[in-house]
């Protein structure tokens, strides 16, 4: 029989639950803090706090650092909790991965080299840095929060994502292999 | 004099609560992405080669859900909408970008938090790294480009029933509808 922890418990859910659930969240947001579940920014103010470490008041001088200001607010602390809570998930659902380095898909177009992959991860990630910042928001905050606002920035930028993504994506599967 | 003294006083402490409410929304949303599998690469990039529709139906069903919710409280007044503004540089480039990046990684910036807490080890250091280095960069070029290709096709922070300059719910309710028909359509097609 499905009890309360035996559904916290559960390695998976529905998607339609957990996009229910997002959208509850997302309205709780708004009445509670004001505030769209967005999480980019987060990692441009990190990157910012990181230099702002070596060099002090240059990386505070950057007139895109002065723009987002460099502490830690409202949403670094959601991103915080977005590691936290799925660290959650996966421990009581017995799904926390160990030592794995190399998803399977990649794997099984390129073998498992750690190296290889978090190189890639590492080019990719660089990419989608980039790009975020560039967009203004990322798969969060234009994807899911800015599309239910019906911004017009953000219905542009989630089907661009997709389309750039999708392309990519089988360029890399599907042409390179 | 006091009372201006009482007010310093009170702005040097500074309020914890928002913080603790970013927190306890973030450990919600970090265990619905992992609940729905969106912590994973395989998930994600099997969106991308349109093998796996599970990152799309929870987006889909988020925003649906969050729409009717986030416009009916806008309607009485509850809530103010925070729109992000927009160019066709910022959403067209800035996104495809996006989207090279989405599919060289695996991740975006809310799932690998998402995949970190979950245990992966290539989001935990390559992913994490380059995110952090990739913003780097954007904020070293950001004097050139913010007059640049950032404000080409410049559109402000308009939303779609002010573009089409009808009331809220005159989209609100065909684009549920639309969404509704379109998940139907991709569990009838089996996937």
């Amino acid at each position: 029989m499905e009890t309360i922890a035996s559904v916290l418990t559960d390695t998976s859910w529905s998607p339609y639950a957990v996009g229910i659930g997002i959208g509850l969240l997302s309205w709780l947001s708004f009445l509670i803090s004001g505030k769209p579940i967005a999480t980019s920014t987060t990692f441009a103010r990190t990157g910012g706090m990181i230099e702002e470490m070596i060099t002090g008041d240059k990386a505070r001088q950057r007139p895109y650092y002065k723009k987002i200001k460099l502490q830690v607010n409202w949403q670094w602390m959601l991103v915080l909790g977005v590691v936290a809570g799925s660290f959650i998930s996966a421990i009581i659902s017995g799904d926390f991965q160990v030592g794995v380095w190399v998803p399977s898909i990649w794997a099984s177009a390129f073998g498992d080299s750690a190296l290889l992959r978090v190189l890639v991860a590492a080019a990719g990630g660089i990419i989608l840095g980039f790009g975020a910042r560039f967009a203004g928001g990322c798969t969060s905050g234009h994807g899911i929060s800015g599309t239910l606002q019906l911004a017009l920035s953000s219905w542009i930028s989630a089907i661009f994502f997709f389309i750039g993504g999708i392309i990519t994506a089988h360029l890399i599967f599907n042409v390179f292999v | 004099m006091e009372t201006e003294n009482m007010e310093v006083k009170k702005e040097d402490i500074p309020d914890r609560r928002p913080l603790l409410l970013g927190l306890g929304f973030g450990i919600l949303f970090g265990f619905l992405l992992h609940k729905g599998g969106a912590t994973q690469y395989n998930v994600i990039v099997g969106q991308l080669l349109l093998t796996d529709f599970t990152v799309l139906k929870i987006m889909l069903s988020a925003v649906a859900t969050g729409m009717i919710g986030i416009y009916f409280m806008k309607s009485l007044g509850w809530i103010e909408l925070s729109l992000k503004s927009g160019s066709v540089g910022m959403n067209v480039i800035g996104a495809l970008i996006f989207g090279v990046g989405f599919a060289v990684l695996g991740y975006c910036p809310g799932t690998i938090a998402g995949a970190i807490g979950n245990g992966y080890l290539d989001a935990m250091t390559g992913g994490l790294v380059g995110i952090l280095f990739g913003t780097w960069i954007f904020a070293l070029m950001y004097p050139k480009l913010k007059d640049g290709l950032l404000k080409m096709g410049d559109f402000g922070d308009i939303t779609l029933p002010r573009l089409l300059k009808v009331n809220d719910w005159v989209v609100v309710v065909p684009v549920v509808a639309l969404i509704v028909l379109l998940l139907f359509w991709i569990e009838s097609a089996g996937f």
